[in-house]
């Protein structure tokens, strides 16, 4: 079937039979219905979509998708979607992961998924907890938090995730919210769009075992005060009245107002995904509330050829090279080197 | 010089029917090349060869250390033979570490053949020897022969305008040289190797050139050889041969897998000695569409490979031990998703690091049963560097046939070891090709993943991208046929017993043993893996003494072959010999009751064939008391 010809889909052909486990009010239930949702802006067809998840309440998504999963094992999604992406470039790859999933014991596959640039598409499911094992302490976690593995609170310091991939050459960052539906659903939609690994921080809400921890700065009463949507070639304004802006003194960003006759819109950042060089990246990560608005948005979007094309290029490139030199004959590659021959 | 046969004097030639020579000297030396070019000579003539290269685990120890040693031994014949020998015959000592590290194997009288410029002071003292071995008398009862080579490189080499350093770097083809004239060989085939290596680089192919005709020459002009020996061609059987390694036959066979299989092969893998030649190897073959990716640790390159397997191509990973202990709870996954995949092991000595470039058979439990609860995976392992070939097309016709990730157990020996292999017409070999789940229509009933193959109990291949079969798999336990995630206790009782069934109903797909030797008798040897050689040769020459004694091979480990036990049952006694410290008896005792005995030497080396002779006329000797 080609592009074209694809019936039109909805998000009830996304849907799979299986019953919907979260725990009730838990922000997964949000992400999986913006992720169905989304499916259908792609124009490709369900079988083609494949949905990898590692360990953890997150990666339960795929049971919940009407498409092609697979329920890996803990850490390790990203490594199951490199080979799958490297042998079948036709297929679009999503992986779900959480903090722990992703930080923690597959950090080191995080890492070089991104730097490789698979075509994949990750999102993380950030609730700065182990949900699945019950409360104990993420690498996002922040420093001091009591968890039932941490009684004193931890004495280690978070990871911020989009500073870390962006060290390791992710060529697509975003972040966004659970509750924030449509700035999530046009996150996802951004994300399937980019061509290479694409790195999505979601912001859960685990009601259970970590309720309200984005809750400061993400909740609708504040967010607009506390939060910065970041815009490509706008700059950066906030607040509820659109009064604030970030400015960029030296290498240090900082909060002005904006006032006749004082600051004005021109003297602020403007955002630019494009840039090549990842500094602003790491600046704009670590701008935190409340000594800033917490950023959301595409941080970082930079063309870069994918793994799996550049993998696809170098046989074809062999074979053409190959080729040109007189068929290839795999008993010849069988017999290669000295030979004799016993009579 | 000993003979395995009679000598039979011919003038200034002496006719033997093995010799087994062992090169010796820095890991700066050249070794390895020289020993490689010898051994193509010795193939290419028509002898049967088989060779055990020896090299430290570190890149460069210091130089003229006793750590920094690196040997060569190859052992060529007119004969079938099927070990490197088990001592030499010739040491050829390019410093006094090389011969004080490889003395003691040589058998008595042999010929020790040094570059007498290299026993200086220094290099004495580097190798820990208080007095020159060559002028304290304890050499005298072997057959000496001192050569100044680095000097006599030097005027081979008059009028090239290299660096003294340079011209030194030749010295072991001048060694190649002397052994080429003592055995009566060519020095056609070198001479073309050295055009094409250093092609562009005239200086120096000249100068190898020139040292290796010069070390030829020597032979011939000296009078400190008194004889030269003639090795005539062996009688294999007829067709085209190669030299090949276990390591190369491998990767081979998985090339042609994927064409018999009518897939892409996709390898991932994290270097490690002594199984990174295999991912070199197919690295090289991106002309015939191998996708290979160097993964950032084992557990990324078998979870790509899973991937691969899923999306529908052959999905592969190559390690050895310390990697393979990382990709168990990918393997558990493996099996439990019942996905095609191969897992390659060349074991090497361990626990822990070990002893990296050696060679053992440790990894056997590991394989069988290194996995979180009962997660049963085939097993399957080559005899011999060329049977790599054919074993690795094995296991992925079982991979494939079964729906099952297959572990295929090579080692050290196997992989750096090399040996003559008829080369097969690839259009003879039959089609391992099996089929992808179909596609299937909106009102086709609802797919189920784990429905099975009654014969085999594989489930379908069902590759994303194919329409109606969207469906959903992972290491949660399985519904029956439906394959959604079930807790129910009943279920996961039969999804373990039918997934244990699924690998033991592979016996049934298996060859029969083969049994050489006595088909009843006083003892069988029964062996698994890289074993074979030694173990085939002590049964030879018991046999020859007239002694009941039998070899059976295992290639399938697991499942066991289905006719064992009835072979087992055949013979008084059965002796287990093996690089580990019995790790194929544990199972075979337990599933046989039989009461074999092992013989057992972890010491990085393979068996030599006397030892398991000893070990098997002490287990006759025994037998014939106890029946008095
Ligand atoms: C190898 C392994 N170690 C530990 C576990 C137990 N485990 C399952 S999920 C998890 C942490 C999950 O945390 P996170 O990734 O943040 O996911 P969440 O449940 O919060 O969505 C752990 C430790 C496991 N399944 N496998
Ligand atoms: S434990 Fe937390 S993250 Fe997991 S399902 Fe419940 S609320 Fe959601
Ligand atoms: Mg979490």
């Amino acid at each position: 079937m080609t592009q074209s010809e694809l019936p039109v889909l909805t998000k009830k052909d996304f849907e799979s039979d299986q019953d919907v486990r979260w725990c009730p009010g838990c922000g997964d239930y949000s992400i999986l219905a913006q992720t169905q949702k989304t499916m259908p802006d792609f124009g490709v067809a369900k079988e083609k979509i494949v949905f990898i998840s590692g360990i953890g309440c997150s990666g339960r998504l795929p049971y919940y998708m009407n498409t092609f999963g697979f329920h890996t094992i803990h850490g390790r999604a990203a490594t199951i979607a490199t080979g799958l992406k490297a042998a079948r470039p036709d297929l679009m790859v999503w992986v779900i992961t959480g903090d722990g999933d992703a930080l923690s014991i597959g950090g080191n596959h995080l890492i070089h998924a991104m730097r490789r640039n698979v075509d994949l598409k990750m999102i993380m499911f950030n609730n700065r907890i182990y949900g699945l094992t019950k409360g104990q302490a993420s690498p996002t976690s922040p420093i001091g938090k009591k968890t039932k593995s941490t009684p004193l609170g931890t004495i280690e310091t978070p990871i911020i995730p989009i500073n870390l991939v962006a060290a390791a050459e992710a060529s697509f960052i975003a972040r966004s919210v659970d509750t924030h539906s449509e700035h999530l659903q046009e996150m996802m939609h951004r994300a399937g769009e980019h061509k290479g690994s694409a790195f999505l921080e979601v912001l859960q809400n685990c009601n259970i075992f970590n309720d309200g921890a984005w809750r400061d700065f993400t909740d609708k009463s504040v967010k607009e005060d506390r939060m910065l949507v970041l815009k490509h070639g706008e700059p950066m304004i906030f607040g509820k009245e659109r009064d604030k802006g970030i400015r960029l003194n030296g290498m240090r960003p900082e909060v002005v107002s904006i006032a006749p006759g004082g600051v004005s819109v021109a003297d602020l950042l403007v955002h630019d995904e494009t840039t090549e060089d990842p500094t602003m990246t790491h600046i704009l990560s670590r701008m935190w509330w409340p000594d800033f608005p917490v950023p959301v948005g595409v941080f970082r979007r930079v063309p870069r050829p994918t793994h799996d094309q550049l993998l696809v290029e170098q046989i074809d490139g062999a074979i053409a090279a190959r080729a040109a030199k007189g068929p290839i004959d795999l008993q010849r590659v069988v017999a290669s080197g000295e030979t004799w021959t016993v009579k | 010089m000993t003979t395995a046969g009679g000598s039979n004097k011919t003038g200034e030639v002496t006719q033997l029917d093995r010799v087994t020579i062992r090169f010796a000297g820095d890991s700066g030396d050249g070794m390895q090349l020289t020993g490689t070019q010898f051994t193509k000579t010795a193939a290419l003539f028509g002898n049967d060869v088989s060779t055990l290269p020896d090299f430290p685990a570190e890149i460069r120890a210091p130089a003229g250390s006793l750590p920094g040693v690196s040997g060569f031994q190859i052992s060529f014949s007119s004969d079938d033979i099927h070990t490197p020998g088990d001592r030499p015959d010739v040491l050829v000592a390019m410093n006094p570490a090389a011969l004080k590290v490889n003395l003691g194997d040589l058998v008595p009288g042999g010929g020790i053949i040094v570059n007498t410029d290299a026993f200086n002071e220094i290099n004495l003292k580097k190798a820990g020897y208080a007095a020159d071995p060559l002028h304290d008398g304890s050499l005298k009862g072997y057959n000496l022969f001192e050569i100044p080579m680095s000097t006599l490189v030097v005027g081979a080499c008059e009028g090239l305008g290299l660096s003294s350093k340079q011209v030194e770097l030749t010295k072991n083809f001048f060694a190649l040289g002397v052994m080429f004239w003592l055995y009566e060989r060519s020095m056609e085939g070198t001479e073309r190797w050295i055009a094409e290596k250093f092609a562009g680089k005239e200086g120096i192919a000249e100068a190898n050139r020139r040292a290796l005709r010069a070390g030829y020459a020597f032979g011939e002009t000296t009078e400190i050889f008194h004889t030269h020996y003639r090795v005539p061609p062996a009688h294999l059987p007829p067709g085209t041969y190669r030299n090949i390694t276990g390591n190369e036959a491998t990767a081979l066979g998985f090339v042609v897998a994927s064409k018999l299989a009518e897939r892409d092969l996709f390898l991932a893998s994290y270097p490690i000695t002594p199984a990174s030649d295999i991912l070199h190897q197919l690295s090289s073959y991106k002309h015939l569409g191998v996708k290979t990716v160097q993964s950032e640790d084992e557990i990324a390159a078998i979870g790509a490979a899973v991937g691969a397997a899923y999306g529908g191509a052959l999905g592969m990973t190559t390690t050895s031990g310390p990697g393979m202990a990382l990709k168990a709870e990918m393997l558990g996954l493996a099996v439990m998703v019942e996905l095609p995949l191969v897992v390659v092991d060349v074991q090497r000595a361990g626990p822990s690091t070990g002893m990296p470039t050696k060679t053992e058979q440790g990894d056997l439990l590991m394989s069988m049963f290194g996995r979180n609860s009962d997660s049963p995976i085939p097993v399957i392992a080559p005899a011999t560097p060329a049977e790599c070939f054919d074993m690795a097309i094995e296991a992925w016709r079982i991979a494939l046939k079964h729906m099952t990730p297959v572990v295929y157990l090579s080692d050290a020996f196997l992989a750096t070891g090399a040996e003559p292999w008829l080369i097969p017409q690839i259009a003879d070999i039959p089609s391992i090709a099996v089929k992808n789940a179909p596609a299937a229509g909106p009102d086709a009933p609802k797919f189920r993943p784990y429905a099975r193959d009654p014969e085999t109990l594989a489930r379908p291949w069902a590759v994303p991208g194919t329409p109606g079969l969207e469906h959903r798999i992972g290491g949660l336990e399985k519904l029956d046929e439906l394959g959604t995630v079930s807790y129910d206790p009943d279920n996961h009782h039969r999804m373990m017993l039918l997934r244990a069934e699924k690998v033991a109903r592979i016996a049934r797909d298996i060859p029969k043993t083969e049994v050489y030797g006595d088909e009843r008798g006083d003892l069988l040897i029964l062996g698994w893996g890289s074993t074979y050689g030694s173990i085939r040769s002590a049964v030879e020459r018991l046999r020859t003494r007239g002694k009941r004694v039998a070899h059976a091979h295992l290639r399938y480990v697991n499942p066991l072959p289905e006719d064992l036990g009835e072979i087992l049952s055949r013979y008084e006694r059965v002796l287990m010999p093996e690089l580990n410290l019995g790790q194929l008896r544990m199972l075979v005792r337990s599933k046989y009751l039989v009461d074999a005995v092992g013989f057992n030497l972890v010491r990085g080396k393979p068996f030599q064939i006397g030892e398991i002779e000893a070990k098997a006329e002490s287990l006759l000797g025994e037998s014939v008391e106890g029946s008095k």
